[in-house]
């Protein structure tokens, strides 16, 4: 493997998460359950998109086979695809789906301050842009952690339900293989054990704030570096690429 | 097609007068959304950057450049999205604020630069309809990616604002 392949690896991992996640707060578009909470949802799953978009695209130029951003977003099957497992878990109820972003946006917003001073240019610049979005994220995310965590006993246990459920998918978020050592030796990647104190201080601190417990599993679940994915991937890309598929070449 | 008769000053001021399609009130160089004309003996660049990464203006606004290009004789062009340095609401001058001001969105009150926000500080704003100080935030997100939701509890009109960014 080399500096190239290493790279658009990398960057399929950042875009795809980012793609994943924002297909999937894309389908509480007209859902929400007040009207301002829609709107911020799908503000938030455009930022997403709009950063998968540029990441993706820079994949394609960096792969240098004449593929696009749309190519990679809708012609490649669950296998190809290295999103974090955190990121395609199901909506569920609006606990689930705020513990789920809680936990990324805590990840995102350290990750990409990271990336800020990667030696690749594009992703440093990227990396700028977004993190201003992600810190709007995080605001929002952690605001309803609290307001549910110490709010009703109803909406209190679901939240703890929730992250008691996704808790086995954290140590997927920091795996790290050999793309990564290679890439951390050059000054583009993360080293995301250098990140890890971080993410941990201050989910650990709001999740106590908001009254909740830490939770503990025994279960580690990995394997998105590989293309190793659960079973909901399958349904949220056959939902995303169906129109891409059924009608190659169409634009709109 | 003659670049020639144009110069980039020219261009770069032609392209300034289109207005953001989102808020027609400012154009795009108010906004900080127009960086930079380079011409080539053949070839016209026009250098734009994104507000926020999934700004789906950016689109209608590069259909725009090339309409009005095309309409003074200009067809060899090509539209690219810069991303360095990142846009801050921090080029917005005073002028554009008024004009958003008086187009009933309250402007961005203070530098980018204010890490008091992730800490869930919220800014005095004043109502861009009545000037009253006594408004409360209803959601940070609102009907676009670079707005916020406020409510005016002495006029008791809701109004956007152009969030710090
Ligand atoms: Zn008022």
């Amino acid at each position: 493997m080399d500096i190239q392949q290493a790279k658009f690896e990398y960057l399929l991992r950042l875009g795809d998460s980012s793609l994943i996640i924002g297909h999937r707060l894309s389908e509480w578009c007209g859902h929400g359950p007040i009207l301002e909470e829609d709107i911020a949802l799908i503000n938030i799953a455009l930022d997403f998109v709009g950063n998968a978009n540029s990441l993706l695209t820079y994949a394609a130029q960096v792969e240098g086979k004449n593929r696009t951003a749309d190519d990679l977003a809708y012609l490649r099957n669950e296998r190809d695809y290295r999103n974090l497992l955190l990121t395609e878990l199901p909506n569920g109820d609006y606990a689930c789906t705020l513990a789920r972003q809680f936990l990324y946006d805590v990840y995102t917003f350290y990750l990409y301050e990271a990336l800020k001073n990667s030696k690749d240019d594009t992703i440093a610049a990227i990396a700028v842009k977004s993190h201003k979005e992600i810190t709007y994220h995080l605001r929002h995310t952690t605001e309803w952690i609290y307001r549910l965590g110490d709010g009703t006993a109803e909406s209190h246990q679901r939240l703890q339900t929730a992250f008691n459920d996704i808790w086995m998918y954290v140590p997927d978020l920091f795996d790290m293989d050999a793309v990564d050592q290679l890439l951390i030796n050059e000054g583009i990647a993360v080293d995301l054990d250098s990140i890890k104190n971080s993410w941990n201080k201050r989910v650990n601190e709001v999740i106590l704030e908001a009254t909740l417990l830490i939770p503990t599993t025994a279960i580690k679940q990995k394997g998105s570096r590989e293309g190793k994915h659960s079973e909901h991937l399958g349904f949220l890309l056959a939902e995303m690429q169906c129109i891409a598929r059924s009608y190659p070449g169409a634009t709109w | 097609m003659n670049t020639k008769i144009h110069t980039k000053e020219e261009i770069f001021n032609i392209l300034s007068e289109i207005p953001d399609p989102e808020i027609p009130v400012i154009n795009i160089f108010d906004l900080g959304i127009l960086r930079a004309v380079i011409l080539d003996d053949m070839l016209c660049t026009v250098l734009i950057t994104p507000t926020y990464s999934g700004c789906p203006a950016m689109k209608v606004i590069e259909d725009d450049i090339k309409i009005k290009l095309n309409a003074i004789g200009i067809s060899n062009l090509k539209v690219e999205l810069v991303y360095s340095p990142a846009w801050t609401t921090d080029w917005l001058n005073e002028s554009a604020k008024e004009k958003l001001r008086i187009y009933g969105i309250a402007p961005p009150n203070h530098s980018s630069i204010d890490k008091g926000l992730l800490m869930g500080k919220v800014r005095e704003l004043n109502c861009p309809q009545c000037g009253s100080l006594n408004t409360n935030i209803i959601s940070q997100f609102g009907s676009t990616a670079c707005k916020a939701l406020y409510r005016c509890n002495n006029c008791l009109e809701p109004f956007d604002y152009f969030k710090c960014f």
